[in-house]
């Protein structure tokens, strides 16, 4: 390339991944709407034989959200800001173009195979690690591929210092390549004994020592899945969208490296009360408290970027869906080490209050953040405008009222079913059997399931705009600068 | 100090990969000799039972679910004695759960039986009136996999020297048998005869007399383990 020619981006692999993300979006969020009615009308588990059950359903949704929908838009927006915050094209390098397709296929393929295993009842049950040996090989494979992409690109790059996003997303590939080894050691039986299902393994560990390994991993599957990606996007996008710079870079750099420090140490937090040593409870405890500073320090840090244009809230629906999702993050780390105080997990552990919290951090600031992403994408690697405003303006009221249900219905049902767990009469016994404790639960399972609702039909709405946008949407003579255009 | 690395790509992951590592290395583990001792007592699990524990894993029991009985008086009131890392030792893996919307089930070996599982299984709610757990009828007609079942215990007893075909509590007798794949695969349908005599559905008591051994059979037999 010749010094001063602008660049010609490679758009073909992240184009994939956007077409991936919303059809794995779908998916996902269609199962979590069936699982919500489901506990509020339990009859609707039985529609679908074995195949049906809430049981089985709850592994495909939490993978299919995490590792289908978010994966792949983590996955998209690389293929997208990578080469623009290294000054380098995918066309420069066939081989990573190739890398690239190729982790994209094995991607897809791996996905599907867990959907499938999955409602076979394959499963490890280890949260979020549930896919078996073989699958779980595969998920090495397309990550060691998108670790030759990110390491390769680098290699080329012309921008000599890394912007602060590709720290993060140099962070999430790391710490889950280490997580998700470690964690998934497992022994497959039939190699051993001869005897068997060929795809059943049994973990490297046992008891309390497994339990260690795998909240260590899902504490920070979470941290490193859901959130250092998605800080990756809204350092890019944000200031891209909204025409300024980073608030800071001083706090860029403390709340990075504070989160690299503290989050692992938090994983602790899951097994408050259990019969993990005492001083490991505490640390998780107090490690969680800490974690707020660097969380609100990045949030804080893309809230101050749009200081004295606050305006645009008005006139950019992309500004809305980041700033809330900004909120959210900040709501939902500040609740979380609220939930990881002894005696407040005394009450909320295993309550409905754990899936409120997940869901005000992954519906509000996960989906909200990778959504906006791909809307800012769109226009620029499609060369149109954003179909319809009205649309867009639509699925931001839809969808941040359905959020407002899911948590605050789950604040109410957690914190319910924890003190009437715990109640005692005058004489000294238990008041309320457990049945009670379900029962009486139902008002607020019918309103996170109507939550739930408006929240997947702002996401149609979302892949129908998409969807025009690619196909329909007014073309654009050149590619804007920032402020995604709207068509009105 | 952190702008160097922010130009030296390698040395930033190396810096990154240490700064996530840490935690993992000081809190994990120091604990790992010391947390799979098991307690007086816990047994491996019979091959009945282990095939029945995989039919709670294939089902995801766990996802509503607990195994883990916490330290307070309204737990042990209702579920009985707190859990000891020590009674998990030979878990492969821990099935702890994250989330109670069903009661816990660490020792529900000890305050139900074979027929109220058994109806439990059919129709939640003919037990638990308002119950909104999911029935699950193919479990009286899929046939559980002994086969995979005894593949795990003979991984277990080789790999981890879980111990299968030894006097664990020094009574001279041993205390968990395995033994080779007939022996065991027999022995299982002999425990299997055992738990259907209790139980009413007839077509799963035929399987069981013609040698075949129903999901719920082998689930049932691992839920009574809970002790």
């Amino acid at each position: 390339m010749q010094n001063g020619a602008r660049i010609e981006y490679d758009y073909s692999v992240a184009k994939l991944f956007t077409f991936a993300t919303i059809l794995f979006g779908i998916i996902g969020l269609t199962l979590g709407v069936v699982l919500a009615f489901q506990l509020a009308f339990p009859e609707l588990s039985n529609l679908a034989g074995e195949y049906g059950t809430f049981s089985r359903l709850r592994p495909i949704h939490t993978n299919g959200v995490a590792f289908g929908f978010t994966l792949s838009g983590i996955f998209a927006t690389w293929y997208y800001v990578g080469q623009r915050v290294l000054k380098v094209s995918l066309k420069e390098s066939p081989f990573l173009l190739a890398i690239g397709k190729l982790h994209f296929y094995v991607y897809f393929i791996t996905i599907l195979l867990a959907v499938v295993t999955l409602f076979a009842g394959v499963t490890t049950s280890k949260e979020y690690a549930e896919l078996e040996w073989p699958i779980d090989l595969l998920v090495v494979v397309f990550w060691v591929l998108w670790g030759i992409s990110i390491f390769g690109l680098i290699g080329i790059r012309r921008e000599r210092t890394l912007y602060i996003s590709l720290w993060y997303y140099i962070a999430c590939f790391i710490a889950i390549a280490m997580l998700y080894l470690f964690n998934n050691l497992e022994v497959p039986t039939a190699l051993v004994s001869g005897y068997g299902s060929w795809i059943h393994s049994v973990s490297m560990y046992s008891g309390t020592n497994d339990a260690l390994v795998q909240w260590w991993y899902g504490h920070n599957a979470v941290a490193f899945v859901f959130t250092t990606p998605i800080i990756a996007m809204i350092y890019y996008f944000l200031p891209k969208e909204s025409g300024q710079n980073v608030y800071s870079y001083k706090l860029s750099i403390l709340a990075f490296w504070g989160l690299m420090f503290v989050y692992l140490w938090a994983g602790g937090h899951h097994l408050v009360y259990s019969t993990v040593p005492d001083w490991m409870q505490t640390m998780g405890s107090v490690m969680s408290i800490v974690l707020i500073l660097p969380s609100w320090g990045s949030a804080i840090n893309m809230l101050l970027t749009m200081k004295g244009e606050w305006q645009q809230l008005q006139t950019n629906t992309l500004i809305k869906f980041m700033v809330l999702a900004s909120t959210f993050y900040m709501l939902s780390t500040i609740e979380g080490p609220i939930q990881s105080i002894k005696s407040v997990n005394a009450i909320a552990h295993f309550t409905d209050w754990i899936p409120g919290h997940v869901h005000d951090g992954v519906l509000g600031w996960v989906a909200f953040m990778i959504m906006s992403a791909l809307f800012h994408m769109a226009p620029r690697i499609y060369g149109r405008e954003i179909y319809s405003k009205s649309l867009l303006d639509t699925q931001f009221w839809l969808q941040t009222t359905g959020i407002v249900l899911y948590f605050t219905s789950m604040w109410i049902a957690g914190i319910t079913q924890g003190m009437m767990w715990r109640a005692y009469d005058e004489y000294g016994s238990l008041v309320y059997s457990f049945i009670d404790t379900v029962t009486v639960l139902h008002p607020y399972y019918t309103i996170r399931a109507v939550g739930g609702l408006l929240y997947l039909i702002g996401f149609f709405l979302f892949a129908y705009n998409m969807y025009k946008t690619a196909t329909a949407g007014r073309v654009l003579d050149k590619e804007p600068v920032n402020a995604s255009p709207v068509a009105a | 100090m952190f702008h160097w690395f922010e130009q030296r790509p390698f040395f930033f992951a190396v810096l990154v990969f240490i700064f996530v590592a840490f935690a993992g290395i000081v809190e994990i583990i120091p604990d790992f000799a010391k947390q799979s001792r098991p307690t007086v007592g816990t047994k491996p699990y019979t091959l009945l039972e282990l095939a029945g524990r995989q039919i709670y894993i294939k089902d995801s029991c766990n996802a509503c679910h607990s195994q883990l009985i916490r330290p307070f008086k309204s737990e042990t009131d209702r579920y009985g004695m707190y859990s000891l890392s020590g009674e998990y030792a030979y878990d492969r893996p821990f099935l702890w759960g994250s989330k109670r919307t069903g009661p816990d089930l660490k020792r529900v070996g000890n305050y139900r039986t074979t027929d109220w599982h058994e109806n439990h299984m059919m129709e939640p709610a003919s037990v638990v009136p308002g119950s909104i757990m999911p029935a699950y009828p193919h479990m009286f007609t899929n046939l559980v996999d002994l086969d995979t079942a005894y593949a795990e215990a003979y991984t277990v007893k080789t790999v981890f020297n879980t111990p299968y075909d030894v006097d664990i509590d020094g009574d001279g007798k041993v205390d968990v048998a395995l033994g080779d794949y007939d022996t065991a695969i027999a022995k299982a349908k002999e425990e299997a005869k055992a738990i259907a005599a209790d139980m009413k559905h007839q077509a799963v008591k035929d399987a069981v007399a013609n040698g075949q051994v129903p999901e719920i059979v082998a689930l049932i037999a691992y839920l009574n383990s809970l002790k």
